[in-house]
């Protein structure tokens, strides 16, 4: 579950073609200069501006290569792998930055950060800190998840945005008798938007130890009734709840957010990109006043903290341990003197991301996405956990399985306690 | 579409056939071959005994791999049925209508010119556009299902795991159909016509003209469009991947696609590239066998005054 739109292209495709030729290119262990890889779509532009800006302002260059979201995640294993990797390694942090840690294929950054770590939100900063030292820092927006909905479609089915999840059940069942009008939008066809459900629901009914136990490798962690029961209900939603046909719908198409802004849907859970997603794509609904947003609703008797979010708190950057003196220092300055400076925190808040810094709040005010981003700041500040995606935070070997298996959950060929034995077997 | 496979047993028929020009003048190729085909292939195998997951340092783990992928994987027999599924559907699909498009793009009326165009236009097509096009197309709720009115057509395409092999063989089918009607093409337009005048006067009707003359005399076209298509189809992969990811319960992972999402999804190496070496061993198996039971190794022309 990472953000904007995972279009796979063939891109990544081709590797696979360099499953054979792998072993005949071997690592040249990286040029000069230093680079940085990103992605595109949504704010990375902008990253790549503020970069551009960078090497603009001062005597060394950062080189930008920018690719889709799911060539990246595949790419870049390969190349750290084999000592070629970008100087800036971005990711998500999880399972994935352990790894590079364990591996040594990143350096510590703690005397490189400046004031960095004052200004981002503890909750944020701590996600790239392992062993008690930073090895990656953020580098863009927090991208909490959020439940979306279509005004029109509460108000011709007197219905109300839900607050807790009983709430949620008298939605179901009364969209239930409505033709082609269903509950909740779902992108079932990508997968990774379902876990969204699993997390907000695992964390309602057992609080964010359920899922610490699992990254911490404890054993059997996921044979836990909370994630039975998220299980159990996404399959009960999935028979009434989600749109028909859910698990044709990709959101790499942006399909999930089309259905809600066609009134097809009354809710979207999505993280926090899909508003830009809808301002840009969908600007009739956009504008039409029936666009809105709310926190996961609570669950009544569950242990979890109604205040804690699921999602991803930002995308980090690490430094990489391969890269030459020269572009490592590059890389330092870059992160300690320019990451965040005014000019791109502003471009951020006017496209509508909330970057994860206690010292935006005044900024917002005025913005065109004033609304949303001070939903976010709120949600994000009060908020007394924040989550990781799952497919993030668990062990990179553990990665594809999980995939696989809320493939088979959400298409109904695996029962709940199959999903967690699975899982508990590569534990 | 080329694959190691494919030109392993060309260059290999090449270099014993002749006597003619030295073997000198074969060098570069050679050298292109050994150097992008032989060295990872060993590379490949080499990693089949080891286990890798890209990041760490590979460690010798000796038959470990092969005795999981063979024996504690039932997967890879499922994924080795849907490949021969794949791989005969593909041919049945592609074979005769490739011949039939090409014997009729090779008449002369003008207005045959314009429709091999069209015909010929998903051959340019980057295999994404096609992906996300069909994707677009097959959407439940903004594809074709919804925009026509009837309602036995099924709506879940790509999502229904009953339907979407079938799907998948049409779509790979539309991209690769263009190709091959142009190798038929061309292999018609080569075949003499005073042997279909002479059949003409003999009072051989046009059915009957196609089964005697235009059929044997593309018999050598046929062998090679069915190699290609074959080993093309047991290695196929980008049209798939960014139409289902193997998607939905696993019912389009075929070999090619498994070995990607073991390898790059699961980053285990080590299994991918066991997977990679059964891949490898069937292409190989299959195109030599082709070349034995056509008899193509004594190719020879068979054109009139040739």
């Amino acid at each position: 579950m990472t953000r904007h739109r995972k279009i796979r292209t063939g891109t990544a495709g081709l590797a696979a073609a360099s499953l054979l030729a792998l072993t005949a290119c071997g690592g040249g262990g990286g040029g000069e200069g230093a680079n940085a890889w990103i992605l595109t779509g949504g704010g990375w532009p902008a990253i790549e501006e503020d970069l551009d800006r960078f090497n603009e302002s001062h005597d060394e260059d950062i080189s930008v290569e920018a690719m889709e979201n799911d060539a990246y995640k595949q790419q870049i294993r390969t190349a750290v792998g084999s000592g070629d990797a970008p100087t800036l390694i971005m990711s998500w942090t999880g399972g994935t930055l352990l790894e590079y840690v364990e591996e040594d294929r990143v350096v510590p950054l703690d005397d490189h950060v400046g004031e960095l770590q004052e200004r981002v939100h503890e909750s944020v900063w701590q996600n790239g800190v392992v062993d008690d030292s930073v090895y990656a820092v953020p580098m863009n927006d927090v991208q909490p998840v959020v439940l979306y909905y279509n005004q029109d479609v509460l108000d011709e089915h007197g219905l109300e945005v839900p607050e807790t999840w009983s709430d949620v059940e008298e939605i179901v069942d009364t969209l239930a008798d409505v033709e082609d009008v269903d509950a909740f939008s779902l992108a079932g066809g990508s997968i990774w938007p379902a876990l969204m459900w699993l997390q907000y629901l695992t964390d309602r009914h057992g609080g964010e130890g359920v899922f610490a136990s699992v990254v911490e490798g404890e054993e059997g962690a996921w044979d836990n009734e909370s994630i039975l029961f998220a299980l159990e209900t996404l399959q009960e939603l999935g028979e009434e709840g989600f749109v028909d046909n859910y698990n044709a719908v990709d959101a790499a198409q942006n399909e999930d957010a089309q259905l809600l802004a066609d009134g097809r849907a009354a809710f979207l859970l999505q993280g926090s990109w899909v508003y830009a997603t809808i301002n840009q794509d969908f600007p009739e609904f956009a504008d039409s006043g029936a666009f809105g947003y709310a926190p996961f609703p609570q669950l009544e008797d569950g242990a979890g903290d109604p205040s804690n979010i699921v999602g991803n708190p930002a995308n980090f950057w690490s430094v990489s341990a391969d890269a030459s003196e020269e572009a490592q220092q590059v890389a330092f300055d870059y992160l300690s003197e320019h990451l965040y400076n005014d000019e791109a925190v502003d471009d951020m808040l006017n496209a509508g991301s909330l970057p994860p810094l206690n010292d935006v709040e005044d900024r917002i005010a005025g913005t065109e996405a004033e609304d949303f981003l001070t939903f976010a700041n709120d949600l994000v500040g009060e908020a007394n956990h924040f989550q990781l995606s799952w497919d993030q935070a668990v062990h990179p070997d553990q990665q594809q399985p999980l995939m696989d298996n809320v493939a088979a959950i959400l298409q109904g060929n695996m029962t709940p306690q199959e999903f967690v034995d699975d899982m508990n077997a590569r534990q | 579409m080329f694959d190691t496979a494919s030109s392993a047993s060309g260059a290999r028929a090449a270099g014993r056939r002749r006597q003619g020009p030295s073997f000198l003048m074969a060098l570069p190729a050679v050298l292109f071959f050994g150097f992008f085909a032989l060295v990872p292939l060993i590379g490949v195998l080499l990693i089949s005994f080891m286990e890798w997951n890209v990041l760490s340092s590979p460690t010798w783990v000796g038959l470990d791999n092969w005795d999981t992928v063979i024996s504690d994987r039932p997967f890879t027999w499922r994924a080795l049925t849907l490949t021969g599924i794949f791989v005969l559907g593909s041919y049945l699909f592609q074979a005769p209508v490739a011949l039939l498009l090409g014997v009729f793009m090779a008449g002369q009326q003008r207005y045959r010119a314009l429709l091999a165009v069209l015909y010929f236009l998903p051959l340019l097509f980057s295999s994404v556009a096609v992906g996300l096009t069909f994707q677009s197309l097959l959407s439940p709720y903004y594809g074709i299902s919804a925009a026509l009115p009837f309602d036995w057509l099924p709506s879940d395409w790509l999502s229904n795991s009953d339907l979407v092999m079938y799907v998948m063989i049409f779509v790979v089918g539309w991209c690769f159909i263009p190709f091959h009607a142009l190798l038929y093409q061309a292999g018609v337009r080569q075949i003499p016509t005073d042997m279909y005048e002479a059949a003409t006067i003999d009072g051989a009707g046009r059915i009957r003209r196609f089964f005697s003359i235009t059929l044997p005399q593309l018999r050598y076209t046929i062998i090679t469009s069915s190699t290609l298509m074959l080993v093309g189809s047991l290695t196929y992969f980008d049209l798939i991947y960014v139409l289902t990811g193997g998607q939905p319960q696993d019912a389009v992972r075929i070999l090619p696609l498994d070995m990607y999402i073991t390898g790059f999804g699961a980053n285990n190496l080590g299994h991918a590239s066991v997977i990679a070496v059964f891949l490898v061993a069937i292409g190989l198996t299959m195109s030599l066998l082709l070349n034995k039971i056509s008899g193509s190794t004594k190719m020879e022309s068979d054109k009139a005054g040739a």
